[in-house]
């Protein structure tokens, strides 16, 4: 069973939803798997704040149950799924990685979870992250980092380096995300797996707790970018329930990377995002891979965003300034912690209490600063300005793709960097999302896929390709293209490299060492 | 508290000009809430009409109810605002437990309607322009109840409860510009404004603008400034206060007038007015202070992320003018003129809000003299007995067939007020009840006349009067004669009957 465990869990999605509509293999069978794996490798790895063994079975029982009925199901049915906490489940705890919300169980589920419940998925534990999302290591999270499984003293990447880190553990073969600023992105960059930040308005975000409600994205993580947009396809579509959702009808992003031709494909280089600053490794696979779609018969051009300097600037106005006011409902009225003070008090001390409290120290600071920015008197200087920016960002963006059908550059500067190396210093933890920010300031779509590693510190890289607003599926069809010709060149895929943590097949469970 | 000192009111408007500003909140009568599916009613058990939008819980998002928005352009039409082609939602941030998100969704900067004006009818009959800056959707907060204090307010009270059930409410704010030139008519022209912006809504239906439930709140501001001599330039705008809590058209009046006298003494005696908003008092007709209140309020206004602008298209603009009821002011002054009404008249069905059953009585059939005597007469007094609105009581139609079984003569007014009765018990139409009660007036003479005969007979005096000339003798007969018919018989018949029996012997 161990042996057979072992195999299961490093199936891609795809794989492993053919054995199971086969019925090859249960999906309790496939959820077992997952779980154990957890058990075995979670506590080293801390990828998960909550798992439900049994509730996650019985949904997997049930989806069995259906099958041995003869009913038609989903391609995805029975595949183990793990959840980011910052997205609201109503039969498991959701805490967004904050103290504030520790053990509050959500009375309604996201329009995500909706559509993962109706495909058949199985939902098997949430995710760590940065608190309500903040961070680029999820050394933020309330409750303790999250280790990055090439490397256990280094960060997974943030906020959702525990959605990263479960599927490059092989804890979960899919994970959804969420990317503010290169959540999703960075994450996969520094764990050697496939991570998707969609159209804004292609994913509904109701149900996930917002951290800036123009920014935010759900969207998918996995170890092949056939198995992202398998999740994409389930995920994507409108809602109504956000006004902020596309009303478009979508192609199938699984179908565009089936397709997988870049033959005149053309790729457009960001300049600024393609030299200073970055690690030598970084670079170096960057240009591989470049190469490698040259010679598939894509043409790489060089394009300017003139306005990028200023995006993390205004990124970190406009985030806080929407932060502070989504983040004022967590008052200990209707939900979540309350502290009392000593010898009681007003509302009003009761509600500073809970949040001094509640909230860490990076969701402090993001709240003073956006609380700063939006203050009459300073309001057209910061978030006025930051505005101003965000619309050149979009006109820049608006020209290249004039120029090039998708822009391109490393996903972010460095490899992962060690855990605590930049706890100290939010300026340069902030400075990791340089490449990924503009993305989300213009509203388009991105997805990062491994492209080697590092020759200097042997850990993963990741490449970012961007497309106009709705035309996600270009992404998955240049993402797929690569990630096919690279594994050819190798032999083999990159998330194979990555060390066992589980050696000997034994799992750490059985040796009780958790 | 403090009794405040008063200025008689003439003379504190000798010394100061009264400047006036109104912000009236309309709760419309949409069928689901501003930005949530949950039912639009508010009452009843707390917390029941609520979904995760309405408490705010981590992760919900709003949507624009789409009738709250046509019922906003609707509203903006009246008041001869124009309507932006595009206006956006911001959100207003500050901390209260009332408010669920902790920010209230408004709109700021850009309002859905903008620049109009109402014409206000004075209780004189003069009209006065009240100049309309805006109107702006938002949702309504959820409601506080103190409890364990003296006052029922937050100060001193032990806890306090929350009714999320009110919360996202729709709202429109309707904000005057400043009101100059109104004097000593600031109190009446007030009352009036808030009269003609409920006697609005209730014409288009957006609302059931019923003040003592708050679906329609005033919020009064007014300031005074000194008078100057002719010829030197006005002096600066005094300091405002805003008067909330002010429930009824007469309390509008009421702080008003309150307000003027209580700044006037203060800054006759060389005070000076605080900033701030005042609470009315209903049951000592006096205001006491609130919060103070200063244009620094720092609400953090930003565009609310969650919501797309809101873009109404100019077809849907120009259906919804095509589709605007008359203006009540001009209504008024037509069926005034159509009913042929005394001044008094007019204002006494006005006053009691009875114009929309006289009007739809008299479409009905009835004559209009007719119509207002049973609404503003019997229908009035039995309301008032039962403590219900008149309008629940009976309809339009079977008034109008009241009146008509009146003047065929088969009821007399004694008759038809027991027909009323049976009609408001539910005992069926008023025919049902002429024939299940047997209420119909006896238009048998032969019946009549032996009556008569018998009470000529028994009042011999009445007779001989009678029979002298004077007729108005006549009346102790008649009366004896309806009595023994039991009210059944028409009096008018019965008094021409007497008086030829009694000639004709």
């Amino acid at each position: 069973m161990a042996h057979h465990d072992h195999e299961l869990v490093r199936l891609s999605a795809d794989a492993l939803a053919q054995k199971l509509a086969s019925s090859e293999i249960s999906a309790v069978e496939a959820t077992q798997a997952h779980l154990d794996r957890i058990a075995a490798v979670d506590g080293e790895v801390h990828a998960f704040l909550h798992t439900a063994p049994d509730l996650s079975l019985a949904t997997a029982a049930a989806i069995d149950q259906r099958r041995a009925a003869g009913e038609s199901l989903h391609p995805l049915a029975g595949v183990p799924i793990a959840i980011k906490d910052v997205i609201v489940t109503n039969d498991m705890p959701t805490t967004s990685g904050s103290r504030i919300l520790e053990g509050w169980i959500p009375p309604y589920d996201a329009t995500v979870m909706t559509k993962l419940r109706a495909a058949g998925l199985v939902p098997i534990g949430k995710t760590n992250m940065d608190e309500f999302a903040m961070g680029s290591s999820t050394e933020h999270s309330a409750y303790g980092p999250t280790h990055n499984p090439w490397d256990l003293e280094r960060i997974p990447g943030g906020s959702g380096g525990g959605s990263a880190a479960a599927v490059a553990s092989f804890e979960a073969p899919l994970a959804l995300g969420s990317d503010t600023g290169g959540s999703i992105r960075q994450p996969a960059h520094v764990t050697g797996t496939v991570g998707v930040k969609p159209t804004y308005g292609g994913v509904s975000r109701y149900g996930a707790i917002a951290l800036a409600s123009s920014l935010d994205q759900i969207g998918p993580v996995s170890r092949t970018v056939l198995d992202s947009a398998l999740l994409h396809d389930v995920i994507g579509g409108h809602d109504p329930r956000d006004s902020t959702s596309l009303t478009d009808e979508w192609p199938s992003m699984a179908d565009a990377v089936r397709r997988a031709d870049v033959k005149g494909l053309r790729i457009g280089v960001i300049s600024q995002l393609d030299g200073q600053g970055f690690q030598t490794g970084v670079l170096e696979r960057f240009r591989e891979a470049l190469d490698v779609l040259a010679a598939a018969g894509a043409e790489i051009v060089d394009v300017s965003l003139p306005s990028l300097e200023y995006a993390i600037a205004a990124y970190y106005l406009i985030m806080p300034a929407e932060a502070s006011s989504n983040l004022a409902k967590f008052d200990s009225v209707r939900f979540g912690l309350r502290v009392n003070p000593p010898g009681g008090g007003t509302v009003e001390d009761v509600m500073s209490a809970t949040r001094e409290v509640g909230f860490g120290a990076e969701a402090k600071r993001r709240i003073i600063l956006g609380t700063y920015a939006l203050s009459a008197g300073y309001y057209d200087a910061y978030y006025g300005s930051a505005q101003k920016v965000r619309t050149l960002v979009q006109r820049d963006f608006e020209a290249a793709f004039g120029q090039a059908d998708v822009l391109v550059s490393p996903t972010a500067p460095t490899t992962a960097f060690k855990l605590g190396q930049n706890t100290g210093d939010p300026m340069a933890m902030y400075l990791n999302d340089i490449a990924t920010i503009p993305a989300n300031l213009a509203g388009i779509p991105g997805i990062s896929v491994p492209v080697g590693l590092a020759r200097e510190d042997g850990l993963p890289v990741g490449i970012q390709f961007l497309a106009p607003a709705r035309h996600d599926a270009r992404l998955y069809n240049v993402g797929g293209a690569l990630e096919r010709m690279l594994e050819d060149s190798w032999g083999h895929t990159l998330i194979s490299l990555a060390p066992d943590l589980a050696p000997g097949e034994m799992t750490a469970a059985q040796e009780g060492a958790v | 508290m403090a009794t405040a000192k008063l200025m008689d009111f003439d003379k504190a408007l000798e010394l100061f000009e009264p400047v006036l500003g109104f912000e009236v909140h309309v709760e419309l009568n949409t069928k689901t809430k501003m930005f949530s599916d949950a039912p639009n009613y508010f009452g009843g058990e707390p917390n029941t009409n609520i979904t995760p939008v309405d408490l705010g819980l981590p992760g919900s998002l709003p949507v624009v109810n789409g009738e709250a928005v046509r019922y906003s352009i609707s509203l903006g039409l009246a008041l001869g605002c124009s309507i932006a082609p595009s206006s956006r939602f911001a959100r207003k941030n500050y901390f209260y437990p009332d408010l669920a998100k902790n920010y209230q969704i408004s709109q700021y900067d850009e309002p859905i309607a903008f620049g109009g004006s109402v014409e206000v009818e004075l209780p004189d009959g003069r009209f006065f322009t009240v100049p309309i800056e805006r109107a702006h959707m938002e949702e309504d907060a959820g409601k506080l109840t103190h409890v364990g204090g003296a006052t029922g307010r937050i100060q001193g009270a032990e806890y306090s409860l929350v009714d999320y059930n009110r919360a996202g409410v729709p709202l429109v704010e309707i904000v005057t510009d400043i009101i100059y030139g109104a004097e000593k008519d600031a109190p009446e022209l007030a009352k009036a404004y808030v009269a003609t912006i409920r006697d609005i809504v209730v014409s288009l239906g957006i609302s059931d603008a019923r003040m003592e439930r708050g679906n329609l709140r005033c919020d009064a501001n007014i300031s005074l400034r000194p008078r100057t001599a002719p010829g030197e330039p006005p002096a600066p705008l005094g300091t405002r206060t805003e008067t909330k809590n002010v429930n009824s058209l007469r309390s509008v009046e009421r702080a008003i007038r309150y307000e003027i006298q209580r700044q006037a003494q203060i800054l006759a005696d060389g005070g000076t007015i605080t900033q701030e908003t005042r609470h009315w008092h209903e049951d000592t007709g006096t205001t006491s202070a609130g919060r103070p209140k200063s244009d620094a309020d720092d609400y953090r206004y930003f565009p609310e992320p969650d919501l797309l602008p809101v873009v109404p298209s100019a077809e849907l603009i120009d259906e919804l003018r095509a589709a605007l009821p008359e203006a009540p002011a001009i209504r008024r002054r037509r069926l005034k003129q159509e009913w042929g009404f005394t001044d008094l008249e007019f204002q006494d069905v006005q006053n009691a809000g009875l114009l929309v059953e006289v009007t739809d009585t008299v479409a009905a059939g009835a004559s209009p003299q007719a119509a207002r005597k049973w609404w503003s007469g019997e229908i009035s007094r039995i309301a008032n007995a039962r403590n219900a609105e008149p309008s629940s009581l009976v309809s339009p139609t079977d008034v109008a067939a009241l009146v008509t079984l009146i003047d065929s003569g088969a009821l007399n007014d004694r008759l038809a007020r027991q027909v009323l009765e049976g009609v408001i018990d539910g005992e069926g139409s008023p025919q049902e009840v002429v024939d299940a009660r047997g209420l119909a007036v006896v238009s048998d003479d032969g019946a009549l006349i032996a009556a008569i005969d018998d009470a000529l007979a028994a009042q011999p005096d009445v007779l001989a009067k009678i029979k002298d000339g004077k007729v108005q003798a006549a009346g102790a007969v008649i009366g004896a004669v309806m009595k023994a018919m039991k009210g059944q018989a028409d009096a008018a018949r019965v008094r021409e009957l007497v008086l030829e029996r009694a000639s004709a012997d």
